[in-house]
Order: structure tokens, then sequence, then C-alpha cells
């Protein structure tokens, strides 16, 4: 079977989204900062006659705000947007601790001043099987995780979103899910470049019900890996739990690269429903790229794991 | 008091709403764009439920018969479980066509490998005959075997909730409703079959 392996950088940024007007599109990197940029531009002309939709254009505002998965504001797709607004980013802290040689609490503000903003289009595919493709703002990932400086033996890093039974929204009884949620990511994927902090989208603040004020995109996982509204990172020797791993060991895994030759046991995972707003039903059916068409980027990360094992 | 005839009535009227009401619903959200981002998840998720919902419904009849002494209440139960059926074939349709697109080679895959999907479609077959056989003709023929027959709905219905507890990620507290409600309705029909055993048993004394 021929697996269609794509760069990232074939997003193509020529589609001009209501939304997209705003900002300079040589801002829009398909791929790591540099990396793609060049290619993708220039593929931009060649890109520009294809009609509305297609391939990889971004979603809309409201696509990306009304479809979330946020289970501590409700398990509808639509709940989060509807309560989140309780939420309260600011003031935002966020805990650095673990095997670092610079813990601490840090204002928001002072974590995300000393990094470069920039706006990057990615795909999103959802281990529910379902697509987008988002235009996030943030900043790598990698900057943070540098300057506090974690020890030789640091070997992960993990993540928690805040947990505060007031502000969210915990219906009839807990959910089997144990709060806070949690994630995690190796160093070395947390350090690509591909790997960013957001904390907005189309350019504007990231909204609630996206993980605001800050949370982390990792564009070749399953979206659950990339958690929403961060108030602790730790980083550590040994891999830490994460709640979907913890919750059914069975369907989900630490990696949970996207991967379209591992079928969750519920559903399989080949193909997906890219949300397009198209005719009708509002989606297309597409195939599903090995690690979301991000392979060129990530794969080596991953050289000789055995990926049907470390789903 | 409505007299007996006009109360069935009503009720009929009232199931006929409540059964074509969510795909008006449907219909509507439809096309004023209300149903999400991806109008296909709303639309199975909302005919899973209304299957569920009669399915329970249409259980609930006997047991209600049994307690109320009420008699009549059974003319009702056929049309709530047409409507089960009915629900089920949209639900299943949604799923085949509008997600899987048909795509027979995934739709098998899925029903072969999928133990939610294994149980959901084994309700719906087991649905089939159910609805083909519910009318006074095939009582008719059928005698006391239709009754033995149509206690496959009790199957169908413990895998419809099979399928719907080993269906969701987090929250299992609808499929336990679902899955209590079905018990009770169970219970009450075996006490009372007890209890008429046991009647007999005493009469005879
Ligand atoms: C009597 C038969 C059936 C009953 C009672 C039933 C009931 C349900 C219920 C209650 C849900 C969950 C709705 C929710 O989450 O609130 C559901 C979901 C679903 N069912 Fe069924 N179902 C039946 C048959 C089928 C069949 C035959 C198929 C396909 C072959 C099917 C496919 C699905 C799918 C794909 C979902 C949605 C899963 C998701 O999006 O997470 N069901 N069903």
């Amino acid at each position: 079977m021929i697996i269609r392996t794509r760069k990232s950088s074939d997003i193509p940024s020529s589609e001009i989204t209501p939304e997209s007007v705003y900002i300079n599109r040589r801002k829009f990197l398909g791929a790591s900062a540099g990396l793609g940029a060049a290619a993708f531009l220039s593929r931009d002309a060649a890109a520009s006659p294809i009609s509305t939709r297609q391939d990889d254009e971004p979603n809309t505002w409201e696509e990306i705000t009304t479809h979330n998965n946020f289970y501590e504001f409700g398990l509808d797709k639509k709940d989060p947007s509807r309560n989140a607004h309780r939420l309260v980013t600011k003031p935002w802290t966020v805990k650095v601790d673990g095997l670092c040689k610079n813990p601490g609490d840090y204002q928001l503000e002072d974590f995300i001043k000393p990094s470069t903003i920039e706006d990057r289009i990615y795909r999103f595919r959802c281990v529910e099987a379902w697509s987008m493709v988002i235009p996030w703002r943030g900043f790598p990932l990698a900057d943070v995780v540098n300057r506090a400086e974690p020890d030789p033996s640091a070997r992960y890093v993990a993540f928690e979103t805040l947990w505060d039974p007031e502000q969210m929204t915990e219906r009839r009884w807990k959910p089997r899910i144990g709060w806070p949620y949690r994630e995690g990511l190796r160093l070395d994927e947390a350090v690509h470049p591909l790997s960013l902090l957001v904390n907005g989208l189309y350019g504007k603040e990231l909204p609630n019900q996206n993980g605001a004020p800050l949370r982390v995109i990792v564009p070749w996982k399953y979206g659950f890996k990339s958690i929403k509204s961060i108030v602790r990172m730790t980083f550590t020797e040994e891999e830490p739990p994460t709640t979907w791993a913890t919750q059914s060991p069975g369907e989900y895994g630490f990696y949970s690269n996207v991967n379209p030759d591992v079928s969750h046991p519920r559903w399989s995972q080949a193909t997906e429903k890219r949300i397009d707003g198209s005719k009708f039903f509002g989606h297309r059916r597409i195939d599903t790229l090995f690690l979301n068409g991000y392979a060129d980027e990530v794969a080596h990360l991953y050289e000789g794991m055995d990926l049907q094992k470390y789903f | 008091m409505a007299n007996p005839r006009r109360r069935i009535l009503l009720l009929k009227c009232a199931i006929w709403l409540t059964g074509l009401g969510p795909i008006v619903w449907l219909a509507v959200g439809f096309f004023r764009g209300t149903l999400g981002v991806l109008p296909v998840d709303t639309i199975i998720l909302v005919e899973g439920r209304w299957t569920l919902v009669f399915l329970l419904a249409t259980l609930a009849v006997t047991p209600i018969r049994r307690l109320t002494g009420w008699n009549r209440i059974i003319q009702l139960r056929r049309l709530l479980g047409l409507f089960a059926f009915f629900h089920a074939c949209v639900h299943f349709l949604a799923y085949a066509g509008i997600d899987q697109l048909f795509a027979i080679g995934y739709i098998i895959e899925d029903v072969l490998d999928r133990r939610y999907i294994t149980a959901g479609f084994a309700a719906l077959l087991l649905l089939i005959p159910l609805a083909v056989t519910s009318t006074k003709g095939w009582i008719r023929r059928l005698g006391k075997r239709w009754v033995k027959l149509h206690r496959l709905v009790y199957v169908a219905a413990s895998l419809g909730v099979l399928h719907f507890y080993w269906k969701v990620r987090a929250d299992t507290f609808w499929p336990l409703v679902a899955a209590l409600t079905l018990a009770g309705l169970f219970a009450v029909r075996l006490a009372y079959r007890r209890r008429r055993l046991g009647g007999r048993a005493t009469s005879s004394r």
C-alpha cells in the first residue's frame, strides 16, 4: 500500500479566508519556521487557481471555535463554546518544576514575552477521525523548555490543565476521567521546531474553548496530546502518566502519533472527515496521512521504534 | 375522563409527533445550519438516542400494563416498536451513507472488527424480522410463535444498550441509565411471571 505523504509545507496559503485577510501571508508557515517557507511560498502561485476549500485551506473561526473537545466544559462538541466563557484566564500562572535548573511560578506574560510570536497553519487531526486546518499563533515550545534548562536526566516533559470545578462544568457525577487533565511529550518531541505553545488563533487572542490562555500544539499527534489551558510543566525522567492512556490503555498510547495504519480499537484511522464547510454535510472524507503529513519533519524521531507497539 | 378509545387515539398522536419530531428537528436544523460543524455526527447521535428511547418505550408497555392493569395500552406497542425500527434505520443510514459514504469495505470491517458496531448491527438485524411480522396478518399466521419471536426485542434492546456502553469514551452515565431501565423493565416482567406461576400453585392447593 502506498502511503501518501506530503510535506507539511504543502499547505497552500493562497486561499484567503475572511479571517486571514488581516495578516501578512508570509507569516503563514505550514512547517517549521524557515524550513519549508521558501518552497511553500513559491508553491503559492501554482496553487492559487484552486477553488474554495480545497486541500488544506484553513477552517473558519466559527468551525474552529464551536467544535471542541474540552471535557472540563462538557462532553458535547458545542459545550465548550457555550461554557468556557467562565474560565478566568487573567491573571494566569504556569508552574515549572521537576528536573530543571529554573523552576518557579511564571506569570503568563513573562512566559511569552521573550519569544517571537509567529502564525502557523497546521493540520489538526482528532483521534475521533475528524480534522481541520488551523492558523495558530504562538511560539516554539522549545523556547520555554530551553529557558527552564532541563537537567541531563530529564527525558520527558509533563503538562497539566487547570482543574477548577468552580469555573468548569462538572455535570452529574464525575466522569471516570481523573482531573486534572495530563499530557506529556518526550523531550526531543517537545523541542522539535513544529511543537508550539499557542496563545492565539487567526491572529487574535485564543478563545477559551480552544485552550486559552496557553496550550500546546503538536501537529503530528492526535489532538488530545495538544493539551489546553496549561498551568504546569514538569520535567521528568520517567514517562509521565497521561489522562487518556491511563483511562483506556488499550485505546490510547503515550505517543498517539497520527498513523493511518494503526486503528483505534473502535474505529479505523485510515481516513478522516475533513471539516470543510462543503455542500450538504460540511465535510469530505480524505486519507489520513502518516504523522498527519509531517513525516518529513518528524519521522526521524521514531526511527527504529515499532509504531504498532508504541502507538 | 376521556373515553378509553379517545385516550388511545390521543396517545397515538403523541407517539407520531414524538416519533417524527426528531426527524423534523434534524431537517430544520440541517437547513438552518444549526446541527454543528459536523452535522452527520449530530444526526447519528440524535437518532441513536431516539432508537434507544423507542426500544425502551416498546418494552415498557407490558410492564406498565401489568402494574396498572390498563390493558388497552397494548395497542400502542406496535407503533412504538416501528418507530424504534425507523430511527434505527435512519441512524444506520446516516452512519453508512453520510459518514462512511457507503464504502462497503469499511462498513464490513467496522461490523466485524469493532465490537460496538457489531452489537449495534446485530440489534438492527434482529429488529428487521420483528418489524416485518408486526402486522395483524403475521400475528395471526404465527400464533404462539409470534410471541416467542418477539421476545427477541429484549435481545435487540440489550445489544443496543451494550452498543451504547461500548461506544462512549468517558461518561457512562446515560448508558448506565439505559441499562438500569432495561433491567428494571425486565425485573417487572419476571416478578409478574413468578407471581403468576406462584398464584397458580396456590390456587391448585
Ligand atoms: C437497535 C440498534 C441501535 C441502537 C439502539 C443504537 C443506539 C445508539 C446510541 C444510543 C448511540 C450513542 C448516542 C450518544 O452518544 O448519545 C449510538 C451511537 C452510534 N451508533 Fe448506534 N445504535 C443502533 C444501531 C447501530 C448500527 C446498526 C450502527 C452501524 C452499523 C450504529 C452505529 C453507531 C455509530 C457510528 C455511533 C456514533 C459513535 C460516535 O460518533 O461516537 N448503531 N447508537
